[in-house]
């Protein structure tokens, strides 16, 4: 028996190291990770990498859709509580079995990062205990009614507890389990001696800021993957990344700039794959307090403004955003086909809602807007703004798709209304903390759906902040509607697919209609690689080595 | 003698002291990293949580003064986005830089050198002149462009050479090099010559300017006179003395170039300490900005030190005037 085996691995070895000749990809990435460690740092290009090495039980497919992965099936037995059946027979890359006591190990150690700057735990914390019937099942208790549970088991790869030392069975206790002594520390994770996942790619090199090499697991149950290595190298400047892929330094890269995708497509050795995101670009427009930071010509506020923000520490003038119909004019004032044909170079397709229609919770009948300025100028002459005012838009001006060229046209579009406005583009650390400290009137700025479904964005950004009930996290325009709240709370507790996908529907008709939050478009990611290679565009925008193929 | 250490290492402290406030200060300023690190998905209470692991809560002097005990324990802090130590992050990325900045010495010297020659000995040939209008365009050309242009000729249009990265590499003590393997030496021309093209202009026109004063010299025209071969007098006794200048200048310019080299890595995607400063400040990185910035205070106060006491035990004035003072 054991010799036969060998005999196998043998013939195995010798096919595969026969057909690796030719089968080594090369990635020019955006953006490198900063750490292997697949709990440390809850960010795009830390989840990207950490898909090929550590696996989750719960896969997103290309549309972000749910499938099987280390998990088979899951099924909610009661409000409750969940059961989900684990694959059978699948090893680490060590060869330790993998089982349900590797779920709860990674569970437990997801709060254990030292100095984490994003942590997994808000996949976790509604877990409120595990039982484990048999070690291929799980049975998971939450404290209330969570749907997302399967969503949230889809982002965090699983260790084994084995490979640590950690061979006793152990408890998951959310205050802290017991029975380990010492986690594994990030740093071993970037070196490889911990880098021990179950997933179609294992770890043999990281050299920061140079490259990262994962080699094929042969022998994977979901994946034939036929790359026998692949390399991840991080070309951050984006002329130099369309350089190396013309030059063939590397096969396959992300983000290509769209100014260079109409040369791209006219070389012959180059190919395009482009599909929609989940991202969309929007406006925040402040609806806080009675004055506003970014505002001129509207006069003194009527009451003295409280609370934090900008004006709190400098006098401002009167903020014009309570009146809907002052929002509803901004938003009819934009002419968001013009923005993706002319500026978006046709890479974006115009938003009516936060999320594109094909995905759970959205609406399949969303329309943007439509363009009528006129009308707008109506609206603001009947909210009494007949003369206008003066606005600075904030932006990034390095953060999403030609950011800041985006917020230009914006401004000329409010500017044609009669709201003479300006736009206040900085690089995004900037950006970002001054948006966070509420400096900006009306500010753009993007937003993927990490679940792929509506309660992502209407709960971050459209639901009043509260620490409490955990809402409102980016919402940073401050619009608050006690009775749209009442529903995300309404569907992130519905555990029924249809039930919920209803409520969250009405919940973001609710927000459009009210000009809550103004969207203006989703964006197309496009990859760029050689003419002989296929990919699937992928909605989260990762670039996924195992999706890319050879074509004759 | 003693005195003088004494009191310029008593100088060089106050000079670490106000540049770690400096930088501390200025790189606060930009933002806080939190809102750069953080996913967007976390909720308030998650967002909290970070920042209190990360220390951001307390205020501005006690950050400092947390920092600054720690840098005399020889710890300059932890990356905020790497989670390993920033001194160890720099070090690790430091050798590349070396070789990059060592490459294009080395090119400036070996093109730069001939070239002035040429240059200087026949100023009004069609070659000497077109040696002087390169200069110009050496000189002339930012670094940022020239680096494109030469990755789209040598290697989109030409396919000779490799648009980015290091190559492989082999250890030698324990520190890895690129240029002992071809691969590497292939991928180190591109950026070694991007970043050597300014020093070069600067090495053609000291060494063409100096051997057109030696030309002149009554030591030459004497050793023509002797009947010496050209090649004689040109090698041996107009290149000696053109080089004295041109080793003091290049020696100077070496802590340039590893200031230039953040444009060329940049653009060549170098793995070396520049990239990694610029990754850091668009992160807010703070640790690791204020690690090198001091590490660069360091090593040019060590470098000024070392410089002063050579000075002092060479100059016996000085030494006199301090012993009175």
């Amino acid at each position: 028996m054991k010799t036969t085996k060998l005999l196998m691995g043998a013939l195995a070895t010798a096919l595969l190291a026969g057909q690796a000749a030719a089968a080594d990809l090369t990635i020019g990435v955006a953006a490198e990770p900063s750490s292997i460690d697949p709990h440390y740092h809850n960010l795009g290009p830390n989840n990207e990498i950490r898909r090929h090495m550590f696996e989750s039980l719960v896969w997103q497919d290309e549309a972000q859709r749910l499938s099987p992965w280390l998990a088979t099936a899951w099924t909610p037995t009661s409000n409750t509580t969940w059961e989900f059946k684990l694959r059978q027979g699948v090893t680490f890359h060590d060869g330790s079995e993998f089982d349900a006591y590797d779920v709860i190990y990674t569970a437990c150690r997801i709060p254990n990062v030292p100095n984490s700057p994003s942590s997994f735990v808000i996949y976790t914390k509604a877990i409120a205990a595990i039982e484990v019937p048999d070690p291929h099942t799980l049975v998971i208790h939450t404290d209330v009614p969570y749907p997302l549970l399967p969503n949230e088991l889809a982002t965090w790869g699983i260790l084994s507890a084995e490979s640590n030392g950690v061979s006793e069975p152990l408890t998951y206790d959310r205050n802290g389990c017991d029975g380990v002594e010492s986690w594994p520390r990030t740093a071993s994770f970037n070196d490889g001696s911990s880098t021990i996942g179950t997933g179609p790619f294992r770890f043999v090199e990281f050299v920061p800021g140079d490259r990262l090499v994962l080699a094929r697991n042969p022998d994977h149950y979901k994946w034939d993957v036929e790359w026998e290595t692949v390399t991840f190298k991080p070309i951050t400047n984006d002329a130099a990344r369309v350089a190396a892929l013309l030059a063939g330094d590397v096969d396959f890269i992300n983000n290509p700039p769209t100014q260079d995708l109409p040369r791209l497509e006219t070389d012959d050795a180059v190919a395009i794959s482009a599909g929609l995101s989940n991202r969309v670009i929007y406006l925040h427009i402040d609806q806080f307090g009675p004055a506003t930071p970014g505002v001129t010509g509207t006069g003194e506020p009527e009451t003295p403004f409280e609370g934090e923000g900008a004006c709190a520490e400098r006098a401002c003038e009167k903020n014009p955003f309570h009146d809907k119909r002052v929002r509803e004019a901004l938003s009819k004032s934009i002419d968001r086909q013009a923005i993706v044909d002319r500026i978006m170079g046709g890479i974006a397709v115009p938003a009516g809602e936060l999320l594109p229609p094909s995905f759970f919770g959205a609406n399949a009948d969303a329309q943007p807007t439509v363009y009528d300025p006129d009308a707008a100028k109506a609206l603001l002459a009947e909210a009494g703004y007949a003369d206008g005012f003066s606005l600075v838009v904030g932006t990034p001006n390095d953060r999403y798709i030609n950011d800041a060229r985006v917020a230009q046209a914006v401004a000329q579009f409010f500017t044609r209304i009669g709201i003479r406005t300006t736009i206040d583009a900085t690089t995004a650390s900037v950006f970002f903390s001054r948006r966070n400290k509420y400096e900006f009137s009306v500010y753009l700025a993007g937003w993927g759906a990490g679940t792929g479904e509506m309660s992502s964005p209407l709960r971050a950004l459209v639901a009043t902040r509260d620490r409490d009930r955990g809402l409102g996290g980016t919402n940073r325009g401050r619009y608050s509607n006690p009775d749209f709240d009442e529903m995300v709370l309404k569907a992130l507790a519905t555990v029924d697919d249809a039930e919920r996908a209803a409520i969250l529907q009405a919940a973001s008709r609710m927000a459009m209609e009210d000009y809550a939050i103004l969207p203006l478009h989703y964006e197309v990611t496009p990859w760029a690689h050689r003419v002989n290679l296929t990919y699937t565009p992928r909605a989260d925008q990762y670039t996924i080595a195992m999706d890319i193929r050879s074509v004759d | 003698m003693l005195v003088v250490l004494i009191r310029r290492l008593m100088q060089s402290v106050v000079v670490l002291l106000i540049m770690s406030v400096i930088v501390f200060v200025g790189v606060y300023a930009i933002g806080n990293p939190i809102d750069i690190l953080i996913n967007p998905e976390a909720d308030i209470a998650e967002r909290e949580a970070a920042v209190a692991r990360l220390g951001l809560d307390r205020s501005l002097w006690e950050q400092y003064f947390r920092f600054l005990s720690g840098a005399l324990q020889g710890d300059l802090g932890h990356s905020f986005v790497h989670n390993e130590p920033a001194l160890t992050i720099i070090l690790q990325r430091l050798p590349a830089t070396l070789e990059l900045a060592a490459g294009a010495m080395f090119l400036a010297i070996l093109i730069g050198i001939p070239a002035g020659l040429i240059a200087g000995l026949k100023p009004h040939s069609r070659l000497g002149k077109g040696i002087m209008a390169g200069s110009i365009l050496g000189f002339s050309l930012p670094t940022f462009w020239v680096g494109l242009m030469l990755i789209m000729v040598f290697a989109v249009y030409l396919g000779w050479l490799p648009a980015s990265g290091r190559g492989d590499t082999v250890d030698v003590f324990g520190v890895p090099v690129s240029f002992l393997t071809p691969d590497g030496i292939s991928h180190l021309f591109l950026p070694a010559l991007n970043l050597a093209l300014f020093k070069m202009s600067l090495v053609i026109r000291l060494t063409r300017a100096g051997t057109r004063e030696v030309l002149l010299q009554d030591y030459v025209k004497f050793a023509r006179a002797k009947g010496l071969s050209e090649s004689r007098v040109i090698g041996v006794h107009v290149l000696k003395n053109i080089l004295i200048p041109v080793v003091t200048i290049l020696g100077l310019e070496l802590g340039s170039v590893i200031a230039f080299a953040v444009v060329t890595e940049t653009v060549f995607a170098w793995p070396g300490i520049g990239k990694l400063l610029i990754d850091s400040i668009a992160l807010l990185d703070r640790p690791i900005v204020v690690a090198y910035l001091m590490l660069t205070v360091f090593m040019f106060i060590l470098i000024n030190l070392v410089v002063d006491i050579l000075y002092s035990l060479l100059d016996p004035r000085v030494r006199l005037g301090e012993a009175k003072a």
